[in-house]
């Protein structure tokens, strides 16, 4: 009975949190935290277009290109160091001019979001040449390029964010260089033209690390260290057009596939109850405790709902449903066997075997398609992580409710029949 | 029923259709979706915002249609297409102003490049083949023999053959390898995947009760049922996603349909007849 209390407790529980804030007039009440709302990404719910104009006058045919796929490049690694889920990206002609096209879905804090993506971020270090009134900067042939990798930290003395550099080889010996034959002098940091700070170099440093500090917010340094990541953009480019655009799989076309997604996932509840009654019962209730589950991570965690996404979300319900199947199945082949409470039992023992086997498999093709390393040969964006995210968490979650749920509510509604 | 004396048969049908799709590929190819081309994309200033439904209407009955329509937040409309010619787009501003002159204007019209470019396709199928190597070895360990691995490999690449010979053929009626397309592939072959092991595990569990044609004969029996009650669910939910679904999500649904028709047959005819054969081709090199 304890048990039931729980399984209740937990329904209840990820009931309020899946049900919508708001519903046609309704409001749900709200207690300390508020419930954050189910994110979806720019395929369903539409987003911001943001339109940057690139300034291709200094530059012609072959470098043009190669200046425009590198922006493009540059644009894409940015939005996703910022978080977003799956955003288009695309260059685009427009009378001659070139433009990139970016379309964001959901991002609340806009102004940042085209401050981040839009700076050109060209980080250099200059040396002064001269003395007083002669004084001169020179350019030197240390720049972004040579990064290998930009981190926030705080500074140790004073506890201000800075923002922590490290040189690639060939960088670092250039850092040698400079920091040697300037001991003694400032080595200014220049971003876009504008020093950023004015360190004074006290001895040649070795290594290639070293740490920008300036008067950063913290908010500034991470911005800063997202920039440098992604690379400078090798064309300077200039906000010139911004709206906010609906779902690019349509609106009227979505409200449809939902009302069909609707209809069929009604037939699967009405399939489950004809083919195994009583039985059936308790794996429609399964399923709804696994959706419910499923609906109250995503919006805990955050998770940016794509049409991907839901695919592989519906896959795994696919294979929730399987794991019944499978054990109603056996139980049909036992029962005639041995007593109703046994053939249960046996029914799980034997059915789990190809759960778990066949549960596994599919969690190590989500994994190696979701990337959680990040690693650089696999997609670090885009559908098939959306996709592969979706299905993993839908197959654990499968996992837990068919053994924790459903396996306990058949011991419990399972009897004897009466003779 | 003894399903492994027909499996030549099986063989047989699978070689068919795939050959099916392979010829088709060669000749007519794919129709390539805009993620992955890029196109042209005409932006409308709606000056009459009460037509805006009928011009979407007539934006989708225009001979190149448009592969998606976004609304904004000032009145614009902005449709994608393919690549467009001059003529092409004459025509579909001549068909929308000679039904709603005066209610609309064109404001932009501008080329596009691919929103996905080469590198998606590149590391997804690097990953593809990492996932199905490790997919390999995870049967191969659990099920102690090498052959149950390849075998439910080989069925994965069977599916993945049928879905795309699909996709090519059924391309003559507008069907389009996109990046949902690429979402479907995926979902199959996870599929596929999950419905050969359920039907091996009960080979495991019979164990050595009799020759394997014997032993797959009966394991396939056994679990027919729940492959085809499996299976309908999802086709249930498929169907109703591909007759009442939106335009958008209409070939995607095709695709996950095929594909699962595809997946559980793969399973009981493909993986298991290749397994039968190879232990029968073993047996018989022993003697």
């Amino acid at each position: 009975m304890k048990k039931l209390l729980l399984i209740i407790l937990l329904f209840l529980a990820t009931l309020y949190i899946s049900l919508p804030n708001e519903f046609k007039g309704f409001t749900k009440p709200q207690y300390k935290f508020k419930v954050p709302d189910l994110l979806f990404g720019l395929d369903i719910s539409g987003g911001s277009r943001l339109v940057f104009e690139a300034d291709t006058s200094n530059l012609n045919g072959v470098d043009k290109k190669e200046a425009l796929n590198g922006l493009k490049n540059v644009m894409e690694r940015r939005v996703n160091l910022f978080g977003v889920s799956e955003p288009n990206v695309q260059l685009s002609n427009f009378g001659g001019k070139d433009r990139v096209v970016v379309e964001l879905s959901g991002i609340k804090e806009m102004e940042k979001a085209i401050s981040v993506i839009g700076t050109t971020a060209q980080l250099q270090f200059v040396e002064i040449v001269g003395e007083g009134d002669k004084a001169e900067i020179k350019e030197t042939n240390l720049t972004g390029a040579d990064l290998s990798r930009a981190s926030l930290v705080f500074d140790q003395n004073n506890g201000q964010p800075a923002v922590a550099i490290e040189f690639t080889t060939e960088g670092a010996k250039k850092f040698e260089d400079l920091t040697g034959r300037n001991v003694g002098k400032v080595l200014p940091i220049l971003l876009d033209g504008v020093p950023i700070s004015s360190p004074s170099v006290s001895e040649k440093i070795i290594g290639g690390k070293a740490q920008i500090t300036g008067s950063f917010t913290v908010e500034e340094a991470k911005n800063l260290v997202t920039e440098l990541n992604a690379g400078a953009l090798p064309i300077p480019v200039a906000l010139v057009e911004q709206e906010i655009v609906g779902p690019t799989l349509g609106a009227d076309s979505i409200n449809k596939s939902v009302t069909a997604g609707l209809v069929g996932v009604g037939g699967v509840f009405v399939f489950m109850l004809l083919m195994y009654r009583g039985l059936g019962l308790v794996a429609n209730f399964g399923l709804l405790i696994f959706a419910l589950i499923t609906i109250s991570l995503y919006k805990l965690f955050g998770i940016v709902l794509t049409l991907p996404g839901i695919a592989g979300f519906l896959l795994s319900v696919g294979m929730a449903v399987d794991s019944n199947i499978l054990i109603f199945e056996r139980f049909r082949e036992e029962k005639g066997q041995r007593n109703i409470k046994d053939a249960l039992e046996i029914s799980f023992g034997k059915a789990w075997d190809s759960i778990r086997d066949a549960n596994i498999a599919t969690l190590v093709a989500s994994f190696i398609l979701a990337n959680p390393l990040d690693l650089n040969f696999l997609n670090t964006s885009g559908p098939v992580r959306g996709f592969a995210i979706t299905l993993a968490l839908g197959v654990l979650i499968s996992l837990f409710t068919g053994i924790v749920i459903s396996r306990n509510l058949l011991r419990i509604f399972v009897k004897e029949p009466k003779v | 029923m003894r399903w492994m004396k027909y499996r030549w048969v099986y063989f047989g049908l699978s070689g068919l259709l795939i050959a099916v799709g392979v010829f088709s590929m060669v000749t007519t190819g794919f129709k390539i979706g805009v993620d992955f081309t890029g196109g042209a994309v005409i932006t409308y200033q709606i000056k009459d915002q009460s037509k805006k439904e009928q011009i979407k209407t007539t934006l989708g009955e225009a001979k190149e249609k448009p592969r998606s329509i976004q609304e904004t937040n000032n009145g614009l409309l902005v449709a994608k297409f393919a690549e467009l010619t001059t003529e092409q787009r004459n025509d579909i501003n001549t068909l929308l102003k000679e039904k709603h002159d005066g209610a609309f204007e064109e404001v932009k019209f501008e080329t596009v490049g691919p929103s996905m470019g080469k590198e998606l396709i590149i590391k997804t199928v690097i990953a593809l083949v990492i996932s199905s190597s490790l997919i390999l070895l995870w049967v191969a360990i659990q099920f102690k023999s090498i052959k149950f691995g390849v075998s439910a490999v080989l069925a994965m690449l069977h599916d993945t053959l049928i879905l795309m010979g699909g996709a090519s053929l059924l391309s003559h009626w507008g069907m389009e390898v996109d990046y949902l397309f690429v979402t479907a592939m995926l979902t199959i072959l996870s599929f596929s995947v999950h419905d050969t092991i359920v039907v091996y595990d009960r080979i495991r569990e019979m164990g050595r009760t009799g020759d394997i044609e014997s032993v797959a004969n009966t394991a396939i029996s056994g679990t027919m049922r729940r492959s085809i009650n499996n299976s309908l669910t999802i086709i249930v939910m498929l169907v109703a996603l591909v007759a009442l679904g939106g335009e958008s999500t209409k070939w995607f649904a095709t695709a996950l349909l095929v594909g699962t028709i595809s997946g559980t047959y793969s399973s009981p005819f493909v993986a298991v007849p290749i397994l039968v054969t190879w232990e029968k081709f073993l047996a018989r090199r022993k003697k």
